[in-house]
């Protein structure tokens, strides 16, 4: 359903919102682009003409570093001119309407917007207001999704696992606020994993969490079993406040992996998290820089990644704003 | 001075009480001549030679029915005339068929006083579309706090008393306008919300989990409506609970209604039409108050109409400029403009077999009196000349530029709707035609 407004006619991706209603084949289409651009940035020109002559706007509404950063650093080795806008809440308040605020950024012809905003749809909202072939890229949205940390996520368990299917993955933490869980889990079910696992307390957990396709533990020790893939969320420090939490302490008592709870997942079990990380909240010291954590390959890999939707998004714009073109020259020839 | 004279020739017409139980019964009676003058009914199917009339109205295929009556409209004047006017909404009411309705008191200024009711009846007074019966609010500035000025407002013709979506600040408080509300026997319409449960934009359900916006809870309607009910009772107020969206609640008012409480209840029409999956895409025409919920829901909502457990749909109309709605969805405002829409609406209910179409009207004509304890509309020799002449096999498409509200804030707009008004008659004259 939420599908027809990323893709073109022929089933490309345009714009980059959500995994959500993307097949097994375009989410493996974004993974193996990203891979044959991993290589990229090994090189000592780190760079390939995909984007030569766009023009990209980095349009954050909320802070970030890793995301604008990678997603800058991507489009400047597809040769892409960057413009980064970083607008904190206070200053969208000025007046300006954020439809008014894109008009003004597509008339300095921009070709390519990518979103961060603290509102679920806001990437859906920009992507069906602006002109037709300015493509969108959702950094995250609200709570609703971060496409491009699932695909990079995706990624790295490929990069180990060496494939999706019969893999148990356990998702850990604050479910319920939580964009990149949802980005994740949709992923993860599509591409054919064998089971996803939420451990969390009901306080962070939506309702009807088991309807995204995930089974629920709030014991994390009984949720660790047989577990091939471990993911930790971030724990926000305002989630002590409005009763969603006691305190950290209990929390990490409760849900932190520890050494000792890492033995209870699969022996090659990898360790993943989507940063920044608050060591000795949601996870050990020792566990995060130890030998089962990948989560700087996240980063690495979070590049590559963001390059291959952006180089596809692209592409998928400029072949429908082609045919368009086509459409209207024989329209025109009809009439003369 | 020459009295206008109006007739209405060859149709159907709504069955009254002081028809024969056999008509009452099919609903629809073959008229061939309805009188209309000096704002009455003066004849149906008489042979009268000397009436000649100023206005013929061909009703061939058909209803005439009362005019409706509309529990729930926001007008937005004074205050809020971008998103529409006193002339505009009514002058939208009319092309609905509505010829009565309740004006919300969220105005800027916040109609509290005398002075913003006086202004609202006279600017109704002056466009003359419908009649307009103000609610007055329940507390000065709608601020939950102090009572305002009940008598005031009765003497200055508000209907009943209405705090909006506005919190009360505790139970006392509520207590007190209760027991000031009866002391005048003033109805109180209550929008049963829990705040601190409200905190949404959409309801709590899969769809919510699914995209991350923000639930409302059931609960935040179910904890309010019994305790709203437990106060009623207490202090013996007429309360009626306004757009209800949950089956919890229209069990609760059932239950308080076999009590024999004097407990009544409305919906509207958007939540007996529409689920939380038309949010699924963010789609913030469908960003409503109270939220579109599940499809139980709006099953029970549908029974609890057809059984009179809830007396009363309403449009709930809400106008809006553009921009309120051309945001992120939870920055975008709440409601929907649809008391054009009321009866191609229920023409929809009809076609799906949710609702009869009869059974609307008679929510929106004898329900909705009985809740404000008015005359019920009727068609019948002596009775008032409101009236509304809807064709309800005319299909069109809804453009933007025929809709009369000033809020375009519709998910209609580019549909074919089958059902439409072809004359709207208030007090005995022709407020709208197609």
């Amino acid at each position: 359903m939420q599908s027809s407004v990323q893709l073109t006619a022929s089933g490309k991706l345009k714009h980059f919102l959500t995994v959500s209603g993307l097949s097994k084949e375009l989410l493996t289409e974004i993974l193996d682009t990203a891979d044959s651009l991993i290589e990229v940035g090994e090189r000592n020109i780190k760079k390939v003409p995909l984007l030569r002559g766009k023009t990209v706007v980095n349009l954050f509404f909320e802070a970030s570093t890793r995301t604008r950063s990678t997603f800058e650093l991507a489009a400047k080795r597809l040769s892409a001119d960057v413009l980064n806008i970083n607008i904190n809440t206070s200053a969208t308040s000025k007046g300006e309407s954020l439809s008014d605020m894109l008009k003004n950024l597509e008339a300095m012809a921009s070709d390519m917007f990518v979103v961060r905003h603290a509102q679920s749809g806001a990437s859906h909202f920009i992507a069906e207001s602006v002109t037709p072939g300015v493509a969108i890229v959702n950094a995250g949205d609200g709570w609703h999704a971060h496409p491009t940390q699932a695909m990079l996520d995706m990624l790295t368990i490929r990069q180990n696992k060496g494939q999706f299917e019969g893999l148990k993955v356990a998702i850990i933490g604050d479910i319920l606020h939580s964009r990149v869980a949802r980005s994740q889990i949709r992923a993860l079910n599509t591409l054919g994993v064998n089971e996803v696992r939420v451990i969390a307390p009901n306080t962070l957990l939506p309702k009807h969490v088991e309807s995204l396709g995930v089974s629920v533990f709030n014991d994390i020790n009984a949720g660790l079993g047989d577990i091939d893939v471990i993911i930790m969320l971030r724990l926000q420090r305002e989630r002590m406040q409005g009763a969603l939490l006691p305190s950290e302490g209990e929390y990490y008592q409760l849900f932190g992996l520890t050494r000792e709870r890492l033995k209870l997942a699969k022996p090659d079990a990898i360790v993943m998290h989507p940063g920044p990380i608050n060591r000795g909240v949601e996870i050990e010291s020792e566990v995060a820089d130890g030998d089962q954590s990948v989560i700087l390959d996240q980063v690495t890999n979070g590049i590559a990644v963001r390059m291959a939707v952006m180089s596809m998004a692209m592409s998928g714009q400029t072949e429908e704003q082609n045919i368009l073109n086509e459409k209207r020259a024989n329209e025109s020839e009809c009439i003369s | 001075m020459h009295i206008l004279k109006i007739e209405i020739l060859n149709g159907k017409r709504l069955a009254s009480p002081t028809d024969n139980a056999q008509d009452m019964s099919t609903h629809w009676i073959d008229f061939e001549r309805i009188e209309i003058q000096d704002g009455m009914i003066k004849s149906i199917n008489q042979d009268n030679p000397a009436f000649k009339a100023d206005i013929s109205i061909d009703g061939t295929g058909c209803y005439v029915l009362p005019g409706l009556v509309d529990l729930n409209v926001s007008l937005r004047e004074p205050g809020y005339t971008a998103k529409g006017s006193i002339y505009s909404e009514t002058k939208a009411a009319a092309a609905g068929g509505v010829t009565t309705l309740c004006c919300t008191p969220e105005t800027k200024p916040i109609n509290d006083s005398k002075a913003v009711s006086k202004l609202i009846e006279e600017l109704a007074q002056e466009a003359a579309n419908c009649e307009v019966l103000p609610l007055g609010a329940l507390t000065q500035g709608l601020e939950g706090e102090q009572l305002s000025e009940y008598a005031a407002l009765k003497n200055a013709h508000c209907i009943a008393l209405s705090n909006g979506y506005h919190p009360l600040k505790n139970l006392a408080i509520s207590k007190r306008c209760f027991e000031y509300a009866k002391t005048h026997n003033l109805s109180v319409f209550i929008n049963a919300i829990e705040a601190s449960l409200h905190q949404g934009v959409m309801h709590e359900d899969e769809i919510s989990t699914t995209i991350g916006l923000q639930g409302i809870p059931d609960l935040a309607e179910t904890v309010a409506v019994s305790q709203l009910i437990k106060l009623a009772e207490a202090t013996g107020v007429h309360l009626h609970l306004s757009q209800l969206s949950t089956a919890d609640a229209v069990a609760q008012v059932k239950a308080a209604k076999e009590r024999g409480l004097r407990i009544t209840a409305d919906v509207a029409i958007q939540n007996l039409l529409y689920t939380d999956e038309k949010v699924a895409n963010f789609s913030s025409v469908f960003h409503c108050m109270p939220p579109l919920r599940s499809e139980a829901d709006r099953l029970a909502l549908l029974e609890g109409v057809k059984t009179r457990v809830i007396s009363a749909i309403t449009s709930a109309h809400q106008p809006h400029e553009a921009a309120a709605k051309q945001m992120p969805f939870a920055e975008t405002e709440a409601g929907m403009s649809s008391i054009e829409f009321l009866l191609p609406m229920a023409m929809k209910l009809e076609r799906e077999q949710d609702l009869l179409l009869t059974d609307f009207i008679s929510a929106m004509t004898q329900g909705a009196a009985e809740v404000l304890n008015i005359a019920i509309p009727q068609i019948a020799v002596g009775q008032k000349a409101n009236l509304c002449i809807f064709n309800p096999s005319t299909s069109y498409v809804l453009e933007r530029e025929n809709i009369q509200s000033t809020g375009k804030n519709t998910p209609l707009i580019g549909q074919t709707l089958t059902g439409c008004v072809k004359t709207t008659i208030f007090e005995g004259r022709v407020s709208y035609s197609s």
